[in-house]
């Protein structure tokens, strides 16, 4: 059989944070202690999964078959959310594209899916989790979005190879949310607790029985979903590392935890490491990985701690307004209009995949792509060229307090991009007093608004942080 | 190809306009007929007389038929026209041109709007159905990327420019409040200007033009028959219309310190009418302030002053009153007002009054050395907008 693995990874945790001292300050309740992270009032599950799939296949030269999007907070329920991933990625329409989504199981299925399948997989899984204000929900859970692409040795280098895995299912009510609802509820902890550890205990030997292996062959443990604590704990009495969860500092990311511990893992892995990934929900699945000398070769870029360092604090209050829980001023100009679903299909490459034209005789580059140049050149003679990769340094800025936007005032600025290109563009991930005039900004794609439950999706600028610009 | 210009051909025999202000008793029906009715009797015909109309209205009615129907005209040819914030000049240049082409003997441009109904701060919003990319900045903000601009082209201070810029406010509120048809008609410091709070980068409300409704309207009838209507008719020197393509949004080098549409409409208008110094040949300017910083730049990009000195200029009061040029001696859209669609015949309103001299004696200004006024008139943004210049005189060249 073919060895299947990791080929690349990406992830993307918000720049946004949510101190929980800051819940407790607000609602008297909680322990307060560190932080989560928060998706912007822009994002959504499919514009962070775009972000997570950007960093994945950043330099990749995979022929890429198939895109899984994960998620239990789709943006859309009926249309696919894969195919606006696939629009932002600039995929080949023959790339098969298609959702999971429903229950925090389904991440590791599609995982396992794209693992078990000889298809170049790119598997996209990303949560938003948010509970009544003051709930350990709430505190307790995370935003954040995950990319892996699967592949076999033929079809790129591993970082990782696949050693097999196992899934026992057990049916109980443990969290819930009925459709609509905007947060999950969870019965009391402690049945949990105890229906999870033995049955851990089973698919544990059973997988090591099916992979031949035992346990002291395996280096690393990484436990996620309900329950992890009182997993890992057991875990470690049988002498397995087990790694930090990333709860203290993003929180639980829900459907992307088990990945995001993967990638976090892999973030720093050494060669020649067995790990197992255990996934709690609605059963167990285990998934055993054994790293390769790729992961030493490999130039990393963007670690999860490297985002962490680039998190900037949100006060509790806009985060409740992000997430819609409290209602707050508009400014008084009318709100936007959905966006024409036939205009944005014609420019569908600029709207999503932010792709530009460049004229072929004056090499003048046109964004938004156009059929005519600005200073010569014949009809219809331009290449498309995409600039979504591309760095911009800000020409000149202002701060609007007056038009309409979910997050008043808006941060605008005229955007020069390296190698050409302009674009007046709105800001994001950052504040006036953050960011000047000749500062330099890379594009992100975000929802610009939802209107008639059409999401508006189109690419902002965010400023480079000081880390990034460094290096 | 050349643009030739229709100098002395036509000329303007009657004017009118509204008070500009929030008329929320007032319907665009009512302020149309006000307009007209005033615009009839100063030219002391009938508006069954009349050959054809231009209806210049932004964002408040759609058609010829939006001014057919509140002054019953029946018969004629009716046209509206929407040029953004230049509509009110481009009704008159087009009634201008169909009187010229001797297709009509007169002709009326009227523009007016009513934006107040909307319940909403600021203009009407256009709603037609795009991809949804289309930037969503307001027009302050997009003029507000000016001052950064300028500031670090010529290596002025931002706060000296803040100042500056509140140095207009000032002197088009002192304008404004000796008319009575202005908006605004309270005089207020620079100083305090400054302290106001920002709402676009640096501007404050206080370098807004105002939001109003109101109407204004001219009828244009050919030169040599001017006589017979008016002992003193305004003889239509220049029209000049440029449409920017866009360009400065695209182009990185278009560096916000420069409008070059109107710039090159200014420098068509001079041609046509033959003027070589626009400084010692105008009387006075009435030009688009619809924020602060335009009017400062206006300067340069009109011919007023060198690249990089209109800030000076404005601080030794070259366009003050009483200065070597007065500019938008009516208060401006900073005090008078800005209902879209009108604004241009308004502006043409003040050079109808100031060169006739019949502007009040506290706001009249000196016609020893010119006899010829220009309007400027801009729609649009930095970096895509349309521009009009018109220049009218007293007297045939």
């Amino acid at each position: 059989m073919e060895v299947h693995g990791i080929i690349s990874y990406g992830t993307y945790i918000p720049r946004g944070c949510l101190s929980r001292s800051s819940i407790v300050e607000f609602t008297g309740k909680g322990s307060g202690e560190g932080t989560r992270s928060v998706a912007s009032y822009d994002e959504n599950t499919t514009t962070m999964g775009v972000e997570a799939a950007r960093n994945a296949l950043h330099n990749s030269e995979v022929d890429l078959k198939k895109l899984y999007f994960t998620t239990v907070m789709p943006a859309y329920m009926d249309k696919t959310n894969a195919t606006n991933i696939h629009a932002a990625l600039q995929l080949d329409d023959f790339v098969e594209t298609v959702d999971f989504g429903n229950s925090t199981r389904s991440a590791v299925g599609a995982l396992s899916v794209a693992l078990e399948s000889g298809s170049s997989t790119l598997a996209v899984t990303a949560d938003l989790r948010t509970g009544p204000s003051g709930s350990t929900e709430e505190s307790a859970g995370g935003d954040a979005a995950t990319a892996f692409l699967i592949g076999t040795e033929e079809q790129g280098k591993l970082l990782a190879e696949y050693l097999g895995g196992v899934s026992i299912t057990s049916d109980f009510t443990d969290r819930w949310r009925v459709p609509g609802e905007p947060y999950s509820q969870v019965w009391e902890e402690r049945f949990g607790e105890q229906v999870y550890v033995p049955l851990v205990d089973r698919a544990w030997n059973e997988a090591l029985n099916r992979v031949g292996m035992k346990t002291e062959d395996v280096n690393t443990v990484l436990v996620a979903g309900l329950h992890s604590r009182s997993v890992a704990k057991s875990i470690s009495l049988l002498d397995i590392k087990v790694p930090d969860d990333l709860t203290g500092r993003i929180g639980n990311t829900g459907a992307t935890h088990p990945s995001l511990l993967l990638a976090n893992f892999l973030d720093d892995a050494e060669a020649d490491q067995t790990v197992a990934l255990i996934v709690l929900a609605d059963g167990c699945d285990i998934l055993f990985f054994r790293t390769t000398q790729e992961v030493e070769n490999r130039k990393s870029s963007n670690s999860i701690s490297d985002q962490i360092d680039d998190q900037y604090p949100v006060p509790y209050g806009k985060y409740l307004s992000w997430r819609g829980l409290l209602d707050s001023q508009l400014p008084n100009r009318p709100p936007p209009v959905r966006p024409s679903s036939s205009a944005a299909k014609r420019r569908n490459d600029w709207k999503m995949g932010f792709v530009g034209s460049k004229d072929n005789t004056t090499g003048i580059i046109h964004m938004p792509p156009s059929r005519i140049g600005i200073k010569g050149g014949d009809l219809d003679d331009m290449e498309k060229l995409p600039m979504a990769n591309a760095i911009g340094t800000i020409e000149t800025m202002t701060v609007d307090n007056l038009v309409y936007s979910p997050n008043s005032p808006v941060v605008f600025a005229v955007v020069n991009f390296k190698g050409g290109g302009r674009l007046p563009v709105e800001l994001t991930d950052t504040d006036s007093e953050k960011v000047d005039i000749g500062d330099q900004v890379e594009m992100t794609f975000r929802c610009l608004y939802t209107a008639d439950g059409i999401h508006n999706y189109f690419w902002k600028a965010k400023p480079i942080t000081k880390r990034k610009g460094k290096s | 190809m050349a643009s030739h210009g229709i100098k002395d051909q036509v000329a303007i025999i009657g004017m009118g306009c509204t008070r500009f202000g929030e008329h929320w008793d007032k319907s665009l029906e009512d302020l149309i007929i006000e307009a007209a009715e005033e615009t009839t009797k100063s030219a002391g015909i009938e508006a069954e007389s009349i050959d054809a109309f231009w209806f210049g209205t932004s964002q408040s009615a759609a058609s010829g038929i939006s001014l057919a129907t509140p002054l019953r005209i029946s018969g004629k040819p009716v046209t509206r026209v929407e040029n953004y914030c230049a509509t009110g000049s481009e009704a008159l240049r087009q009634a201008c041109y169909a009187v010229a082409s001797g297709a009509y003997d007169s002709a009326m441009a009227l523009g007016a709007e009513k934006v107040k109904d909307s319940g909403y701060q600021g203009l009407n919003a256009f709603p037609m159905p795009t991809d949804g990319t289309n930037r969503t900045l307001t027009a302050a903000a997009m003029f507000s990327l000016i001052l950064p601009a300028y500031a670090k082209r010529y290596e002025v201070d931002e706060d000296e420019l803040r100042y500056v810029i509140a140095r207009i406010a000032e002197k088009n509120h002192s304008n404004g409040a000796k008319n009575e048809l202005a908006q605004f008609r309270r005089e207020v410091s620079a100083e305090k200007i400054c302290e106001m709070p920002s709402i676009a980068g640096r501007l404050s409300v206080m370098d807004c033009a105002g939001v109003a409704d109101g109407a204004a309207a001219a009828i244009v009838v050919r030169a040599e028959d001017a006589l017979k209507y008016t002992d003193k008719p305004l003889y239509v020197k220049a029209l000049s219309l440029v449409a920017g393509d866009s360009s400065g949004l695209v182009d990185p080098d278009f560096d916000f310190t420069t409008l070059p549409e109107c710039v090159d409409a200014a420098h068509d208008a001079y041609s046509q009418a033959g003027i070589k110094d626009p400084k010692k040949e105008l009387a006075m300017a009435e030009v688009h302030d619809c924020f602060t910083p335009t009017e400062m730049i206006l300067m340069e990009d009109l011919g007023f002053c060198e690249k990089g000195t209109a800030w000076q200029e404005v601080l030794n009061g070259t366009f003050d009153i009483d200065g070597e040029l007065p500019v938008n001696t009516d208060g401006g859209l900073k005090a008078f007002g800005h209902p879209v669609g009108a604004s241009g015949l308004r502006m043409f309103y003040e050079t109808w009054l100031q060169l006739r001299s019949e502007a009040p004696n506290d706001r009249s200004i000196s016609l020893e050395s010119a006899k010829q006024a220009l309007v400027h008139n801009l729609g649009g943004y930095p970096g895509e907008m349309v521009s009009f210049v018109g220049i009218v005189g007293s007297e045939i060249s």
